[in-house]
């Protein structure tokens, strides 16, 4: 039988098979509780994040459809005025009844047609009276018009904050912030009365000069 | 139109403003069959105005009317308001307009066009065109309701009569006040018509004729002139008292597109209050604004025709036109002393076919301020040249075209005409009646230089006699006040503001052959019997029981007809033997026919004339039998028909 003394001033003097599998087996259970620890470290970091969100969520739970109108709100921003732009589609027959006004009574349609390249200045300035008198009376007669601004060209103008930009457009060397001061180049026309004439049912608006045959 | 808040005015230059719809909103407060406005038309020889004023919303001397802008078609589809409607009617071929291409708010098709359209389509077809329908009212000599307008359409055209003419105005102002105030019936308004002073008693009857054709029965008649002074009169609201005074002789002189038209207006005093009476008219001269434009037309024609152009007749209606332009900006800017006038050629090509010349100040001023204008001295007269035989049936335009001339003529002829006026006094030795003040009244004297120049010759006339210089009244619009007025005198007639006198501007007579041995050879003289003295107020009569007829029972029986604007002494039953020719104009003659009413035909029931004038304005003459007192109509308008 095989006894066996403790003496613990006693040392190896021998490195046997037996030292290898104890020094093996001690590395690899330090090895695993290394994994174990860095596992559990890892997990309980992710542990507190899923926390967070699931509190925020979990809190109102009873209405969802917040959340979804959260969601859409979000979708705006991501995609702004996506409605479509509507530009006002002019009607031809106001058109075409201004054109034919104006060959009416300034013979309009034929001066312009005319080729005027073979004429000499005399003969088209006589002409032009025509057109210009017949202008003058046709647009006269069915609008009024007024200057946008009443200075005198060249002279300074002020414009205050919050002006019109569709009534005064600004030119040139456009800096800094309102009230802008600057020369007023072109006074502006606006109409202030219309009176087109109104139509029959039976007028055909795109003949704006009938052919003319006489008997 | 329906909305009234964005109305725009139709034209500029215009004072008034647009008649907004003047029924909307309150109308459903005001029961029906009321009378509301006031509304005077004048019916003019080249346009016709209709202005209204609501007599609910006015105080005391704050008249302010208003000028209805009427809807018309001013070329085929097209509508258009305008302050005026040109007096124009047009009898289009059935081909010529596209279907519904002349309908207009109240109605797919019309009758006849009329207003701007009828003038348009007109200037290129004369020979359908109706113009100056008004002129033939007053022409002697032709049966206003037989067809015979355009007197030089062919056979194929179917012509209308002055009458209808004049009903189809009328027709067509109805037709757009009831579109724009659809719960004011116009047949229920106070309506006032002007007629031009000068109007004969049958043109003025048929006037009425006209009115009463298309349901207007209401309406009243008023001199032009008068409806000038009334309208300046409400204009200087209240303050016209300042601007004349008693004892002033008030000259308006109204120069219209064709027609001119005199009147005297004496201001006079009872018990302290002023009075205006109308003492005397002139005669209808058939001259105005048209032949001043025809005039300068026909001078460049001259002129281009020395440079060997000739004109073809659609060009002289053309420089007509550029003409009217011209003298206008002439006469309204001084600075201008030509205006280059062109007219287009009628194909699509501009250049090249446009015929170019000038105007030039020296030759308006010749042509209009001394042609029409001239400086005469107040004993000249107008020239007349003996019509020729073979004159085509036309209107008598008056031949000699200085207007001083018919203007001296008419003051020296009614030199006497406020004689019975206490408060009217003239100097002994004076040849003719001073007016102390004018009043001008159409567009033609917008002119500054031409209503200058008529002062001028007038203030020539007194001066030379010692009288002090007559001045102008101002402040009147020249193109409206006659509607203005109009509308006025129906505020008037309610019992507000001055009302100026005058009853019938002449005194009638019939004429009667004298009881005297026949002559071979010699036509039975005539005597005048006078049956409607001068200045008879309206709604008054006057009965000849001492003269006294017998009539034939259906027998239609004739009398010749005259009248006098100078004769102011004749009573009813005053027989003239013997008269001259300036005293007594001849008119048409008036017929009489006693209907059969259970007589028998060729029984004689002796009659006596009785006269009476209208509320509304016309003279009615009536044959009153001696027997039964039953009464039977003269009627006026039997001119021409016997050829």
């Amino acid at each position: 039988m095989n006894t066996y003394a403790i003496d613990l001033s006693l040392k190896p003097t021998t490195f046997d098979l037996w030292h290898v599998y104890l020094a093996s087996a001690v590395a690899l259970l330090a090895l695993i509780l290394i994994v174990l620890l860095l596992s559990m470290v890892i997990s309980q970091f992710r542990c507190k994040k899923k926390a967070t969100i699931q509190q925020s969520a979990a809190m109102p739970e009873p209405t969802v459809k917040i959340v979804e109108k959260i969601v859409e709100v979000e979708k705006l921003v991501h995609a702004p005025a996506p409605e479509p732009v509507v530009l006002k589609e002019a009607t031809p027959d106001a058109a075409l009844q201004l054109l034919g006004l104006l060959q009416k009574e300034a013979r309009f349609i034929d001066f312009i047609k005319e080729d005027i390249a073979s004429f000499s200045d005399a003969d088209i300035g006589i002409a032009a009276r025509v057109v210009h008198e017949g202008c003058n009376k046709a647009i006269n007669e069915h609008f009024t018009l007024a200057t946008v601004r009443n200075e005198q060209e060249g002279s300074k103008v002020t414009l205050p904050e919050g002006f019109d930009a569709a009534t005064v457009r600004l030119t040139g060397n456009i800096i800094g912030a309102a009230p802008f001061t600057g020369t007023l180049v072109h006074k502006g026309w606006q109409v202030t009365g219309i009176r087109l004439p109104k139509l029959t049912l039976g007028h055909n608006a795109t003949i704006v000069a009938p052919a003319e045959v006489e008997l | 139109m329906s909305d009234s808040s964005d109305q725009i005015q139709p034209e500029e230059g215009a004072v008034m403003e647009i008649g907004n719809s003047p029924d909307q909103g309150v109308a459903a407060e005001y029961p029906q069959n009321r009378t509301r406005f006031s509304v005077g038309i004048d019916l003019g020889t080249t346009h016709c105005v209709l202005s209204y004023a609501d007599l609910d919303n006015i105080d005391d001397e704050e008249f302010s009317p208003e000028v209805m802008a009427i809807p018309q078609l001013t070329s085929p589809g097209s509508v258009e308001e305008k302050y005026q409607l040109p007096s124009f009617l047009y009898l289009a071929h059935e081909a010529e307009l596209a279907e519904d291409s002349t309908s207009l708010p109240w109605a797919a098709k019309s009758d006849y066009l009329v207003g701007e359209i009828a003038r348009n389509l007109g200037s290129k077809t004369p020979i359908r065109l109706v113009s100056s329908a008004k002129s033939w009212l007053c022409h002697t000599g032709v049966d206003c309701k037989a067809p015979i307008l355009p007197a030089e359409a062919p056979d194929e055209v179917k012509r209308v009569s002055p009458f209808q003419a004049t009903t189809a105005y009328l027709q067509h102002l109805r037709d757009a006040w009831q579109n724009l105030n659809p719960n004011a019936p116009l047949n229920q308004q106070d309506i006032v018509i002007t007629v031009p002073a000068s109007f004969d008693p049958a043109a003025r009857e048929l006037t009425v004729e006209a009115a009463r054709a298309v349901g207007l029965g209401q309406a009243i008649l008023l001199e032009e002139p008068q409806a000038a002074l009334y309208s300046w009169i409400e204009k200087s609201h209240g303050d016209w008292r300042k601007h004349v005074e008693v004892g002033d002789i008030i000259l308006v002189i109204d120069i219209g597109g064709g027609t001119t038209d005199l009147s005297l207006i004496a201001v006079t005093q009872q018990e302290g209050n002023l009075e205006l009476t109308r003492v005397a008219v002139g005669d209808h001269i058939l001259l105005g604004g048209d032949n001043m434009d025809l005039a300068l037309a026909y001078t460049v024609k001259a002129k281009l025709e020395k440079d060997g152009k000739r004109l073809e007749p659609w060009q002289i209606q053309a420089l007509t036109h550029s003409c009217r332009d011209a003298k206008e900006k002439i006469f309204t800017n001084f600075e201008l002393d030509n205006i280059p006038l062109v007219v287009a050629s009628r194909g699509s090509s501009l250049i090249g076919g446009t015929l170019r010349t000038e105007l030039t100040r020296e030759e308006v001023n010749k042509v209009l301020v001394e042609g029409f204008l001239p400086q005469v001295a107040v004993s000249d007269r107008p020239i007349s040249r003996p019509r020729t035989g073979l004159r085509s049936a036309g209107l008598p335009y008056a031949q000699d075209a200085a207007i001083t001339r018919h203007l001296a003529a008419f003051l020296s002829k009614q030199q006497s005409a406020a004689d019975e006026l206490k408060d009217i006094n003239l100097p002994k030795h004076a040849t003719f009646l001073h007016p102390t003040a004018v009043l001008f009244n159409g567009g033609v004297l917008k002119a500054g230089a031409l209503a200058e120049r008529l002062m001028d010759v007038l203030n020539s006339w007194l001066t030379a006699e010692q009288a002090p210089e007559a001045r102008l009244l101002t402040g009147a619009d020249l193109d409206l006040a006659v509607a203005r007025g109009a509308a006025y005198y129906g505020y008037v007639r309610k019992g507000k503001g001055v009302r100026i006198k005058g009853g019938t501007a002449a005194s009638y007579y019939v004429g009667i052959e004298s009881a005297m041995p026949a002559v071979p050879g010699m036509a039975p003289e005539i005597q005048a019997l006078c049956i409607a003295p001068f200045g008879m107020e309206e709604g008054t009569q006057q009965e000849l029981p001492d003269d006294e007829f017998g009539l034939v029972i259906g027998e239609p029986v004739r009398f010749r007809f005259f009248a006098s604007n100078t004769r102011r002494e004749d009573k009813v039953g005053t027989r003239l033997d013997y008269w001259t020719n300036e005293e007594l104009d001849e008119l048409d003659e008036i017929e009489i026919i006693l209907p059969e009413e259970g007589r028998r035909p060729g029984e004689v029931v002796p009659v006596h004339l009785c006269a009476a004038v209208t509320e509304v304005g016309t003279l009615e003459l009536q044959a009153v039998s001696e027997k039964d007192s039953s009464r039977w109509k003269i009627e006026f308008d039997v001119r021409g028909s016997d050829g």
